[in-house]
Protein backbone atom coordinates (compact mmCIF):
# COMPACT_ATOMS: atom_id res chain seq x y z
CA UNK A 1 0.00 0.00 0.00
CA UNK A 2 1.35 3.47 -1.14
CA UNK A 3 -0.02 6.24 0.54
CA UNK A 4 -0.09 9.86 0.03
CA UNK A 5 -1.74 12.48 2.91
CA UNK A 6 -1.39 16.20 2.31
CA UNK A 7 1.18 15.96 -0.44
CA UNK A 8 2.05 18.91 -1.73
CA UNK A 9 4.75 19.60 -5.04
CA UNK A 10 5.14 22.53 -7.23
CA UNK A 11 7.88 23.86 -9.63
CA UNK A 12 9.58 27.01 -9.38
CA UNK A 13 6.96 29.30 -8.55
CA UNK A 14 4.01 26.76 -10.01
CA UNK A 15 1.80 24.83 -7.41
CA UNK A 16 1.42 21.45 -9.14
CA UNK A 17 -0.12 19.45 -6.21
CA UNK A 18 -2.06 20.71 -3.08
CA UNK A 19 -2.80 18.61 -0.40
CA UNK A 20 -3.65 15.01 -2.19
CA UNK A 21 -4.36 12.04 -0.19
CA UNK A 22 -3.99 9.38 -2.44
CA UNK A 23 -3.85 5.78 -1.25
CA UNK A 24 -3.13 2.81 -4.09
CA UNK A 25 -3.74 -0.19 -3.08
CA UNK A 26 -2.57 -4.00 -4.26
CA UNK A 27 -4.75 -4.59 -7.30
CA UNK A 28 -6.01 -1.60 -7.94
CA UNK A 29 -4.88 0.18 -11.71
CA UNK A 30 -5.08 3.88 -11.57
CA UNK A 31 -4.97 6.11 -14.99
CA UNK A 32 -3.09 9.72 -13.65
CA UNK A 33 -4.66 12.30 -16.44
CA UNK A 34 -3.60 16.03 -16.70
CA UNK A 35 -2.86 18.03 -18.82
CA UNK A 36 1.09 18.64 -20.22
CA UNK A 37 2.82 20.61 -17.38
CA UNK A 38 -0.07 19.89 -14.85
CA UNK A 39 2.16 17.60 -12.86
CA UNK A 40 2.54 14.07 -13.72
CA UNK A 41 5.35 13.60 -13.42
CA UNK A 42 6.35 15.56 -10.40
CA UNK A 43 3.50 13.25 -8.70
CA UNK A 44 5.16 10.30 -10.15
CA UNK A 45 9.39 11.00 -9.79
CA UNK A 46 7.63 12.15 -5.44
CA UNK A 47 5.69 8.65 -4.98
CA UNK A 48 8.86 7.21 -6.45
CA UNK A 49 11.11 8.76 -3.62
CA UNK A 50 13.14 10.30 -6.62
CA UNK A 51 12.19 13.97 -5.12
CA UNK A 52 11.41 16.40 -2.14
CA UNK A 53 8.25 16.87 -1.35
CA UNK A 54 7.28 20.64 -0.36
CA UNK A 55 4.58 19.10 2.25
CA UNK A 56 2.64 16.26 3.53
CA UNK A 57 4.19 12.70 3.35
CA UNK A 58 4.42 9.47 1.45
CA UNK A 59 4.27 6.37 3.13
CA UNK A 60 4.69 2.38 2.16
CA UNK A 61 3.24 -0.69 3.98
CA UNK A 62 3.22 2.59 6.72
CA UNK A 63 6.13 3.34 7.10
CA UNK A 64 7.63 6.81 5.79
CA UNK A 65 9.61 6.57 1.74
CA UNK A 66 12.55 7.98 3.47
CA UNK A 67 13.44 5.08 6.17
CA UNK A 68 13.84 2.76 3.32
CA UNK A 69 16.84 1.80 2.01
CA UNK A 70 17.46 2.37 -2.28
CA UNK A 71 17.93 -1.61 -2.73
CA UNK A 72 14.68 -2.41 -0.96
CA UNK A 73 12.48 0.16 -2.23
CA UNK A 74 14.13 -1.07 -5.72
CA UNK A 75 12.11 -4.35 -4.88
CA UNK A 76 8.70 -2.66 -3.62
CA UNK A 77 8.33 0.19 -6.52
CA UNK A 78 9.38 -0.10 -10.46
CA UNK A 79 9.29 3.29 -11.91
CA UNK A 80 9.41 3.78 -15.47
CA UNK A 81 10.66 7.13 -16.22
CA UNK A 82 9.82 9.47 -19.61
CA UNK A 83 12.93 10.69 -20.18
CA UNK A 84 16.10 8.35 -19.52
CA UNK A 85 19.86 8.54 -20.91
CA UNK A 86 20.05 6.44 -24.17
CA UNK A 87 23.74 5.69 -24.36
CA UNK A 88 23.51 2.14 -23.23
CA UNK A 89 26.11 0.30 -24.67
CA UNK A 90 24.91 -3.65 -24.33
CA UNK A 91 22.29 -5.59 -25.88
CA UNK A 92 18.20 -5.19 -25.76
CA UNK A 93 19.07 -8.61 -23.64
CA UNK A 94 21.73 -6.93 -21.67
CA UNK A 95 19.57 -3.64 -20.83
CA UNK A 96 16.53 -5.63 -19.81
CA UNK A 97 18.83 -7.54 -17.43
CA UNK A 98 19.72 -4.50 -15.58
CA UNK A 99 15.87 -4.80 -13.98
CA UNK A 100 17.55 -7.87 -12.29
CA UNK A 101 20.08 -5.11 -9.93
CA UNK A 102 17.88 -4.95 -6.79
CA UNK A 103 17.93 -8.89 -7.21
CA UNK A 104 21.32 -9.49 -8.02
CA UNK A 105 23.30 -11.12 -4.68
CA UNK A 106 26.59 -10.39 -6.32
CA UNK A 107 28.64 -10.13 -9.46
CA UNK A 108 30.06 -13.31 -10.29
CA UNK A 109 27.38 -15.79 -10.15
CA UNK A 110 25.20 -16.22 -13.15
CA UNK A 111 21.66 -15.20 -12.42
CA UNK A 112 19.71 -18.13 -14.53
CA UNK A 113 16.77 -17.06 -13.22
CA UNK A 114 16.71 -13.22 -14.04
CA UNK A 115 17.96 -14.50 -17.59
CA UNK A 116 14.99 -16.40 -18.13
CA UNK A 117 12.32 -13.99 -16.90
CA UNK A 118 13.92 -11.57 -19.50
CA UNK A 119 13.85 -13.72 -22.02
CA UNK A 120 10.35 -14.18 -20.58
CA UNK A 121 9.91 -10.33 -21.23
CA UNK A 122 11.30 -9.86 -24.19
CA UNK A 123 9.19 -12.53 -25.95
CA UNK A 124 6.18 -11.35 -24.25
CA UNK A 125 6.86 -7.63 -25.84
CA UNK A 126 7.78 -8.71 -29.29
CA UNK A 127 11.46 -8.41 -28.85
CA UNK A 128 12.37 -11.74 -28.58
CA UNK A 129 14.24 -11.06 -32.45
CA UNK A 130 15.72 -8.11 -30.91
CA UNK A 131 17.95 -9.79 -27.85
CA UNK A 132 21.22 -10.00 -29.11
CA UNK A 133 20.67 -6.31 -31.32
CA UNK A 134 22.31 -3.20 -30.04
CA UNK A 135 19.93 -1.44 -27.57
CA UNK A 136 20.75 1.96 -29.45
CA UNK A 137 19.92 0.51 -32.45
CA UNK A 138 16.26 0.06 -31.69
CA UNK A 139 13.33 2.73 -32.82
CA UNK A 140 11.65 4.63 -30.70
CA UNK A 141 8.91 2.55 -29.98
CA UNK A 142 10.73 -0.95 -29.51
CA UNK A 143 13.00 1.51 -26.89
CA UNK A 144 10.01 1.73 -25.14
CA UNK A 145 9.04 -1.44 -24.93
CA UNK A 146 12.47 -2.48 -23.91
CA UNK A 147 12.03 -0.11 -21.02
CA UNK A 148 8.99 -1.66 -20.44
CA UNK A 149 10.60 -4.93 -19.52
CA UNK A 150 13.01 -3.97 -17.78
CA UNK A 151 10.71 -2.68 -15.32
CA UNK A 152 8.46 -5.63 -15.61
CA UNK A 153 11.61 -7.25 -14.49
CA UNK A 154 12.50 -5.50 -11.98
CA UNK A 155 9.53 -7.50 -10.25
CA UNK A 156 8.12 -4.76 -7.86
CA UNK A 157 4.99 -4.79 -5.86
CA UNK A 158 3.96 -1.24 -7.28
CA UNK A 159 4.39 -0.12 -11.10
CA UNK A 160 4.97 3.53 -11.20
CA UNK A 161 4.52 4.43 -14.86
CA UNK A 162 5.01 7.86 -16.69
CA UNK A 163 3.30 7.52 -20.40
CA UNK A 164 4.22 4.02 -20.53
CA UNK A 165 2.42 4.26 -24.15
CA UNK A 166 4.86 6.69 -25.58
CA UNK A 167 5.76 6.31 -29.12
CA UNK A 168 3.68 2.62 -29.23
CA UNK A 169 2.04 2.02 -32.24
CA UNK A 170 -2.03 0.69 -31.81
CA UNK A 171 -1.35 -2.84 -31.26
CA UNK A 172 1.56 -2.50 -28.75
CA UNK A 173 -0.77 -0.03 -26.74
CA UNK A 174 -3.20 -2.57 -26.40
CA UNK A 175 -0.53 -5.13 -25.62
CA UNK A 176 1.06 -3.14 -23.11
CA UNK A 177 -2.22 -2.14 -21.43
CA UNK A 178 -3.61 -5.52 -21.23
CA UNK A 179 -0.06 -6.40 -19.47
CA UNK A 180 -0.50 -4.41 -16.81
CA UNK A 181 -3.98 -4.65 -16.34
CA UNK A 182 -2.73 -8.65 -16.05
CA UNK A 183 -0.12 -7.26 -13.05
CA UNK A 184 -3.00 -5.18 -11.25
CA UNK A 185 -5.20 -8.89 -11.71
CA UNK A 186 -2.07 -10.71 -9.93
CA UNK A 187 -2.45 -8.21 -6.88
CA UNK A 188 0.36 -5.75 -8.25
CA UNK A 189 -0.36 -1.74 -7.93
CA UNK A 190 -0.17 0.10 -11.08
CA UNK A 191 -0.61 4.12 -11.72
CA UNK A 192 0.10 5.24 -15.27
CA UNK A 193 0.22 8.25 -16.33
CA UNK A 194 -2.02 8.26 -19.64
CA UNK A 195 -3.08 10.92 -22.77
CA UNK A 196 -5.91 8.36 -23.73
CA UNK A 197 -8.73 8.43 -21.88
CA UNK A 198 -10.11 5.54 -23.88
CA UNK A 199 -7.10 3.68 -22.74
CA UNK A 200 -7.77 4.36 -18.92
CA UNK A 201 -11.97 3.74 -19.08
CA UNK A 202 -11.30 0.29 -20.76
CA UNK A 203 -8.43 -0.87 -18.04
CA UNK A 204 -8.18 1.28 -15.14
CA UNK A 205 -10.63 1.05 -12.14
CA UNK A 206 -9.32 3.88 -10.77
CA UNK A 207 -8.29 7.74 -12.20
CA UNK A 208 -6.57 10.45 -11.00
CA UNK A 209 -7.45 13.90 -12.78
CA UNK A 210 -4.87 16.51 -11.76
CA UNK A 211 -6.05 19.98 -12.61
CA UNK A 212 -3.96 23.07 -13.27
CA UNK A 213 -3.28 24.69 -10.33
CA UNK A 214 -2.90 22.25 -7.45
CA UNK A 215 -6.40 21.09 -7.64
CA UNK A 216 -6.80 17.19 -8.20
CA UNK A 217 -9.86 14.95 -8.19
CA UNK A 218 -9.74 10.93 -7.79
CA UNK A 219 -11.79 8.18 -7.79
CA UNK A 220 -13.23 5.33 -9.40
CA UNK A 221 -12.76 5.66 -13.50
CA UNK A 222 -16.60 5.19 -13.97
CA UNK A 223 -17.27 8.28 -11.73
CA UNK A 224 -14.26 10.42 -12.72
CA UNK A 225 -14.14 10.01 -17.05
CA UNK A 226 -16.95 11.84 -17.85
CA UNK A 227 -17.48 13.83 -21.05
CA UNK A 228 -17.90 16.97 -18.79
CA UNK A 229 -14.66 16.08 -16.49
CA UNK A 230 -12.40 15.93 -19.42
CA UNK A 231 -13.32 19.17 -20.91
CA UNK A 232 -12.68 20.93 -17.38
CA UNK A 233 -9.20 18.86 -17.40
CA UNK A 234 -8.19 19.45 -21.01
CA UNK A 235 -9.86 22.89 -21.24
CA UNK A 236 -11.45 21.88 -24.84
CA UNK A 237 -14.51 20.58 -26.29
CA UNK A 238 -14.93 16.94 -26.60
CA UNK A 239 -17.65 14.85 -28.33
CA UNK A 240 -18.44 11.07 -28.16
CA UNK A 241 -16.75 8.74 -30.37
CA UNK A 242 -18.25 8.12 -33.56
CA UNK A 243 -17.72 5.33 -36.11
CA UNK A 244 -14.02 7.03 -37.29
CA UNK A 245 -12.30 6.77 -34.03
CA UNK A 246 -10.98 3.02 -33.34
CA UNK A 247 -10.02 1.89 -29.84
CA UNK A 248 -8.10 -1.89 -30.28
CA UNK A 249 -10.39 -4.51 -28.73
CA UNK B 1 35.34 -10.18 -28.38
CA UNK B 2 37.38 -12.83 -25.50
CA UNK B 3 40.77 -11.98 -26.88
CA UNK B 4 41.26 -8.29 -26.03
CA UNK B 5 40.97 -9.22 -22.51
CA UNK B 6 43.38 -11.82 -22.91
CA UNK B 7 46.02 -10.06 -24.75
CA UNK B 8 45.65 -7.32 -22.29
CA UNK B 9 46.72 -9.62 -18.93
CA UNK B 10 49.52 -11.11 -21.56
CA UNK B 11 50.88 -7.41 -22.01
CA UNK B 12 51.44 -6.97 -18.15
CA UNK B 13 54.02 -9.38 -17.53
CA UNK B 14 55.63 -8.53 -21.37
CA UNK B 15 55.75 -4.96 -20.77
CA UNK B 16 57.34 -5.40 -17.36
CA UNK B 17 59.91 -7.85 -18.63
CA UNK B 18 60.85 -5.38 -21.50
CA UNK B 19 61.24 -2.89 -18.82
CA UNK B 20 63.79 -5.01 -17.17
CA UNK B 21 65.86 -6.27 -20.01
CA UNK B 22 66.09 -2.82 -21.57
CA UNK B 23 68.23 0.18 -20.33
CA UNK B 24 70.67 2.25 -20.51
CA UNK B 25 73.11 -0.68 -19.64
CA UNK B 26 73.11 -3.50 -21.78
CA UNK B 27 72.58 -6.91 -19.99
CA UNK B 28 72.53 -9.73 -22.11
CA UNK B 29 70.23 -12.78 -21.97
CA UNK B 30 71.93 -14.94 -19.24
CA UNK B 31 73.12 -12.07 -17.32
CA UNK B 32 69.80 -11.05 -17.02
CA UNK B 33 68.80 -14.54 -16.45
CA UNK B 34 71.88 -15.33 -13.66
CA UNK B 35 70.35 -11.34 -12.44
CA UNK B 36 66.43 -12.14 -12.03
CA UNK B 37 67.62 -15.73 -10.27
CA UNK B 38 69.68 -13.39 -7.97
CA UNK B 39 72.94 -15.22 -9.30
CA UNK B 40 75.96 -13.89 -10.95
CA UNK B 41 77.32 -10.37 -11.33
CA UNK B 42 76.51 -8.04 -8.28
CA UNK B 43 76.45 -4.55 -10.39
CA UNK B 44 74.04 -6.78 -13.39
CA UNK B 45 71.95 -7.91 -9.87
CA UNK B 46 72.07 -4.16 -8.50
CA UNK B 47 70.93 -2.76 -12.08
CA UNK B 48 68.12 -5.66 -12.13
CA UNK B 49 66.53 -5.52 -8.98
CA UNK B 50 67.63 -2.21 -7.41
CA UNK B 51 66.89 0.22 -10.45
CA UNK B 52 64.85 -1.48 -13.19
CA UNK B 53 62.01 -3.50 -11.42
CA UNK B 54 61.28 -0.69 -9.08
CA UNK B 55 61.41 1.50 -12.12
CA UNK B 56 59.55 -0.74 -14.36
CA UNK B 57 56.54 -1.05 -11.60
CA UNK B 58 56.58 2.55 -10.53
CA UNK B 59 55.83 2.96 -14.11
CA UNK B 60 52.88 0.12 -13.99
CA UNK B 61 51.49 1.32 -10.93
CA UNK B 62 51.46 5.06 -12.13
CA UNK B 63 49.73 4.31 -15.38
CA UNK B 64 47.45 1.68 -13.46
CA UNK B 65 46.23 4.46 -11.11
CA UNK B 66 45.92 7.10 -14.10
CA UNK B 67 43.73 4.85 -16.62
CA UNK B 68 41.24 3.25 -13.33
CA UNK B 69 41.27 7.19 -12.17
CA UNK B 70 39.94 8.11 -16.37
CA UNK B 71 37.91 5.04 -16.34
CA UNK B 72 35.49 5.82 -13.29
CA UNK B 73 35.47 9.96 -14.12
CA UNK B 74 34.35 9.30 -17.54
CA UNK B 75 30.93 7.24 -16.42
CA UNK B 76 31.04 9.42 -13.13
CA UNK B 77 31.02 12.93 -15.21
CA UNK B 78 29.12 11.59 -18.40
CA UNK B 79 32.10 12.98 -20.67
CA UNK B 80 34.15 11.37 -22.59
CA UNK B 81 37.08 13.91 -22.16
CA UNK B 82 37.33 13.28 -18.36
CA UNK B 83 40.62 12.59 -17.70
CA UNK B 84 42.45 12.77 -14.00
CA UNK B 85 43.74 16.11 -14.78
CA UNK B 86 40.22 17.36 -14.96
CA UNK B 87 39.90 17.52 -11.19
CA UNK B 88 42.12 19.99 -10.88
CA UNK B 89 44.16 17.63 -8.79
CA UNK B 90 47.08 17.31 -10.96
CA UNK B 91 47.32 20.98 -11.18
CA UNK B 92 46.99 21.65 -7.97
CA UNK B 93 50.03 19.26 -7.19
CA UNK B 94 52.10 20.67 -9.80
CA UNK B 95 51.76 24.23 -8.46
CA UNK B 96 52.99 22.68 -4.88
CA UNK B 97 55.95 20.47 -6.85
CA UNK B 98 57.08 23.57 -7.98
CA UNK B 99 57.03 25.88 -5.63
CA UNK B 100 58.98 23.87 -3.43
CA UNK B 101 61.58 23.35 -6.14
CA UNK B 102 61.31 27.12 -6.30
CA UNK B 103 62.28 26.99 -2.77
CA UNK B 104 64.99 24.50 -3.11
CA UNK B 105 63.53 21.96 -0.39
CA UNK B 106 64.53 18.04 -0.25
CA UNK B 107 62.62 15.62 -2.27
CA UNK B 108 60.49 15.05 0.43
CA UNK B 109 59.70 18.24 1.10
CA UNK B 110 58.97 18.42 -2.94
CA UNK B 111 56.26 15.54 -2.16
CA UNK B 112 54.35 17.48 1.13
CA UNK B 113 54.35 20.18 -0.83
CA UNK B 114 52.61 18.07 -4.20
CA UNK B 115 50.71 16.60 -1.58
CA UNK B 116 49.57 19.56 -0.19
CA UNK B 117 48.44 21.11 -3.84
CA UNK B 118 46.44 18.21 -4.18
CA UNK B 119 44.90 18.38 -1.35
CA UNK B 120 43.57 21.63 -1.58
CA UNK B 121 42.89 21.20 -5.20
CA UNK B 122 40.79 17.90 -4.29
CA UNK B 123 38.89 19.78 -1.65
CA UNK B 124 37.93 22.55 -3.28
CA UNK B 125 36.39 20.49 -6.31
CA UNK B 126 34.49 18.48 -3.02
CA UNK B 127 33.32 21.56 -1.52
CA UNK B 128 31.81 23.12 -4.40
CA UNK B 129 30.05 19.97 -6.19
CA UNK B 130 28.91 18.23 -3.08
CA UNK B 131 25.19 19.60 -1.99
CA UNK B 132 22.64 18.54 0.38
CA UNK B 133 20.70 16.77 -3.19
CA UNK B 134 24.10 14.94 -3.72
CA UNK B 135 27.06 15.42 -6.48
CA UNK B 136 26.55 17.23 -9.05
CA UNK B 137 28.62 16.16 -11.97
CA UNK B 138 28.62 19.54 -13.79
CA UNK B 139 29.84 21.17 -10.94
CA UNK B 140 32.87 19.38 -10.35
CA UNK B 141 33.31 19.33 -14.13
CA UNK B 142 33.41 23.26 -13.99
CA UNK B 143 35.52 23.80 -10.45
CA UNK B 144 38.18 21.25 -11.81
CA UNK B 145 38.63 23.15 -15.03
CA UNK B 146 38.55 26.32 -13.50
CA UNK B 147 40.92 25.19 -10.50
CA UNK B 148 43.23 23.75 -13.41
CA UNK B 149 43.46 26.70 -15.51
CA UNK B 150 44.03 28.58 -12.37
CA UNK B 151 47.02 26.08 -11.26
CA UNK B 152 48.27 26.39 -14.33
CA UNK B 153 48.46 30.19 -14.51
CA UNK B 154 50.53 29.78 -11.28
CA UNK B 155 52.43 26.96 -12.64
CA UNK B 156 53.21 29.64 -15.67
CA UNK B 157 54.32 32.39 -13.56
CA UNK B 158 57.05 29.86 -11.00
CA UNK B 159 58.14 28.67 -14.89
CA UNK B 160 58.99 32.73 -15.83
CA UNK B 161 60.44 33.84 -12.12
CA UNK B 162 62.63 30.57 -11.69
CA UNK B 163 66.14 30.70 -12.42
CA UNK B 164 67.01 28.92 -15.54
CA UNK B 165 69.27 26.12 -14.17
CA UNK B 166 65.68 25.03 -12.25
CA UNK B 167 63.73 25.15 -15.46
CA UNK B 168 64.30 21.94 -17.13
CA UNK B 169 63.75 20.07 -13.73
CA UNK B 170 60.92 21.89 -13.59
CA UNK B 171 59.43 20.82 -17.10
CA UNK B 172 60.57 17.20 -16.69
CA UNK B 173 57.68 17.38 -13.33
CA UNK B 174 55.00 18.93 -15.48
CA UNK B 175 55.58 16.38 -18.76
CA UNK B 176 55.64 13.16 -16.23
CA UNK B 177 58.99 11.99 -15.55
CA UNK B 178 59.30 8.67 -13.45
CA UNK B 179 63.11 9.10 -13.03
CA UNK B 180 62.94 10.22 -9.53
CA UNK B 181 60.12 7.71 -8.57
CA UNK B 182 61.40 5.93 -5.36
CA UNK B 183 60.02 2.96 -3.80
CA UNK B 184 56.65 1.87 -6.00
CA UNK B 185 55.01 -0.42 -3.06
CA UNK B 186 52.88 2.24 -1.40
CA UNK B 187 51.36 3.15 -4.75
CA UNK B 188 50.93 -0.28 -5.92
CA UNK B 189 49.08 -0.73 -2.39
CA UNK B 190 47.09 2.35 -3.90
CA UNK B 191 46.41 0.85 -6.68
CA UNK B 192 45.19 -2.60 -5.48
CA UNK B 193 43.52 -0.75 -2.76
CA UNK B 194 41.70 1.41 -5.60
CA UNK B 195 40.83 -1.11 -8.12
CA UNK B 196 39.14 -3.33 -6.05
CA UNK B 197 36.95 -1.25 -4.33
CA UNK B 198 35.80 0.37 -7.61
CA UNK B 199 35.27 -2.84 -9.04
CA UNK B 200 33.33 -4.06 -6.08
CA UNK B 201 30.80 -1.00 -7.50
CA UNK B 202 31.38 -2.14 -11.11
CA UNK B 203 27.54 -3.50 -11.26
CA UNK B 204 25.81 -0.36 -9.73
CA UNK B 205 28.47 1.91 -12.38
CA UNK B 206 26.84 -0.28 -15.13
CA UNK B 207 23.29 0.93 -14.14
CA UNK B 208 24.48 4.84 -13.87
CA UNK B 209 24.35 4.57 -17.57
CA UNK B 210 20.76 5.17 -17.41
CA UNK B 211 21.24 7.98 -15.86
CA UNK B 212 20.84 8.96 -11.77
CA UNK B 213 17.20 8.80 -11.43
CA UNK B 214 16.44 5.51 -12.66
CA UNK B 215 19.81 4.19 -11.01
CA UNK B 216 18.21 5.51 -7.87
CA UNK B 217 14.91 3.40 -8.91
CA UNK B 218 16.45 0.66 -9.68
CA UNK B 219 18.10 0.39 -5.91
CA UNK B 220 21.59 2.41 -6.37
CA UNK B 221 22.42 4.40 -3.55
CA UNK B 222 23.68 7.37 -5.93
CA UNK B 223 24.97 9.70 -3.74
CA UNK B 224 27.34 7.06 -1.81
CA UNK B 225 28.08 5.34 -4.89
CA UNK B 226 29.39 8.97 -6.31
CA UNK B 227 31.28 9.43 -2.82
CA UNK B 228 33.26 6.36 -3.35
CA UNK B 229 33.98 6.30 -7.21
CA UNK B 230 35.16 10.28 -6.94
CA UNK B 231 36.89 9.54 -3.72
CA UNK B 232 38.40 6.35 -5.44
CA UNK B 233 39.61 8.85 -9.00
CA UNK B 234 41.34 11.47 -6.52
CA UNK B 235 43.55 8.96 -4.38
CA UNK B 236 44.61 7.21 -7.49
CA UNK B 237 45.09 10.54 -9.37
CA UNK B 238 47.13 11.86 -6.13
CA UNK B 239 49.27 8.61 -5.91
CA UNK B 240 50.05 8.46 -9.47
CA UNK B 241 50.91 12.22 -9.72
CA UNK B 242 53.24 12.12 -6.66
CA UNK B 243 55.05 9.06 -8.33
CA UNK B 244 55.65 10.33 -11.65
CA UNK B 245 54.57 14.10 -12.29
CA UNK B 246 51.40 14.98 -14.25
CA UNK B 247 51.45 12.17 -17.33
CA UNK B 248 48.94 13.08 -19.98
CA UNK B 249 46.99 10.71 -21.93
CA UNK B 250 46.98 7.56 -19.97
CA UNK B 251 43.79 8.22 -18.28
CA UNK B 252 42.18 9.84 -20.99
CA UNK B 253 43.21 7.49 -23.91
CA UNK B 254 43.50 3.85 -22.18
CA UNK B 255 39.77 3.94 -21.20
CA UNK B 256 38.55 5.05 -24.35
CA UNK B 257 40.89 2.46 -25.95
CA UNK B 258 39.59 -0.12 -24.51
CA UNK B 259 35.15 1.40 -25.09
CA UNK B 260 36.35 1.09 -28.36
CA UNK B 261 37.53 -2.70 -28.62
CA UNK B 262 33.92 -3.44 -27.08
CA UNK B 263 34.32 -3.58 -23.67
CA UNK B 264 32.15 -1.78 -21.75
CA UNK B 265 30.91 -3.68 -18.81
CA UNK B 266 32.55 -1.82 -15.88
CA UNK B 267 33.64 -5.26 -14.08
CA UNK B 268 36.03 -6.00 -16.95
CA UNK B 269 36.76 -2.40 -18.28
CA UNK B 270 38.09 -1.40 -14.63
CA UNK B 271 40.64 -3.97 -14.36
CA UNK B 272 41.76 -4.07 -17.98
CA UNK B 273 42.20 -0.02 -17.58
CA UNK B 274 44.41 -0.57 -14.80
CA UNK B 275 46.43 -3.66 -16.77
CA UNK B 276 46.57 -1.48 -20.02
CA UNK B 277 47.13 1.80 -18.45
CA UNK B 278 50.18 -0.17 -16.44
CA UNK B 279 51.61 -1.67 -19.25
CA UNK B 280 51.58 1.12 -21.51
CA UNK B 281 53.58 3.59 -19.33
CA UNK B 282 56.11 0.86 -18.09
CA UNK B 283 57.03 0.09 -21.91
CA UNK B 284 56.60 4.30 -22.49
CA UNK B 285 58.85 4.74 -19.76
CA UNK B 286 61.19 2.03 -21.02
CA UNK B 287 61.05 3.70 -24.22
CA UNK B 288 61.94 7.10 -22.49
CA UNK B 289 65.12 5.64 -20.61
CA UNK B 290 66.37 4.32 -24.08
CA UNK B 291 65.81 5.90 -26.92
CA UNK B 292 68.53 8.88 -26.25
CA UNK B 293 70.67 6.78 -23.61
CA UNK B 294 72.45 7.59 -21.46
CA UNK B 295 69.52 10.73 -21.65
CA UNK B 296 65.78 10.75 -20.49
CA UNK B 297 63.49 11.54 -21.90
CA UNK B 298 60.19 13.07 -20.17
CA UNK B 299 57.70 9.70 -20.38
CA UNK B 300 55.01 12.01 -20.40
CA UNK B 301 56.02 13.31 -24.29
CA UNK B 302 56.20 9.00 -24.99
CA UNK B 303 52.72 8.49 -23.81
CA UNK B 304 51.29 10.94 -25.84
CA UNK B 305 53.60 10.00 -29.02
CA UNK B 306 51.60 6.64 -28.41
CA UNK B 307 48.36 7.02 -27.42
CA UNK B 308 47.26 10.01 -29.30
CA UNK B 309 48.05 7.72 -32.97
CA UNK B 310 46.93 4.89 -30.77
CA UNK B 311 43.17 6.41 -30.04
CA UNK B 312 43.07 8.05 -33.75
CA UNK B 313 43.61 4.60 -35.56
CA UNK B 314 41.07 3.01 -33.40
CA UNK B 315 38.66 5.86 -34.34
CA UNK B 316 39.17 5.99 -38.21
CA UNK B 317 39.01 2.34 -38.23
CA UNK B 318 35.55 2.10 -36.47
CA UNK B 319 34.15 4.86 -38.66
Amino acid sequence: MLEASGLGLSAGSRELVRALDLSLAPGQFWALLGRNGAGKTSLILALAGLRPLQSGAIALAGAPLSTYRRGELARRIGVLLQDEETDFWGSVFDYVMLGRYPHSKNAWSRDEEGAAGARRRLAELDLADHAAQGYRTLSGGERQRARIAQVLLQDADILLLDEPLQHLDLRHQAQVMRTFSGCAASGKTVLAALHEPGHAARHCGFSVLLYDAGRASLGRSSDMLTQANLEALYQCPLEAAGARSFLPS
Amino acid sequence: MKTVPILVVALVPASLALAIAFGSVELGPAQLADALLGRGDEIAREIVWGVRAPRALAGFACGGLLALAGALLQVLLRNPLADPTILGVSGGAAAGALAAMLLGVSAAGLNLAALAGASIAAGAVFAFSLGRSGWNPYRVLLTGVALASGFGALVGLMLSLAPSSQVQGMLFWLLGDLSPAGDPSAALAVLAACAALAFSQSAALDVMILGEDKARSLGVAVTRLQSIAFGCATLATVAAVLLGGSIGFVGLVVPHLLRLSGIHRHSVLLPLAACLGGSLLALADTLARTVAAPAELPVGVITAMIGVPALLFLLARLR
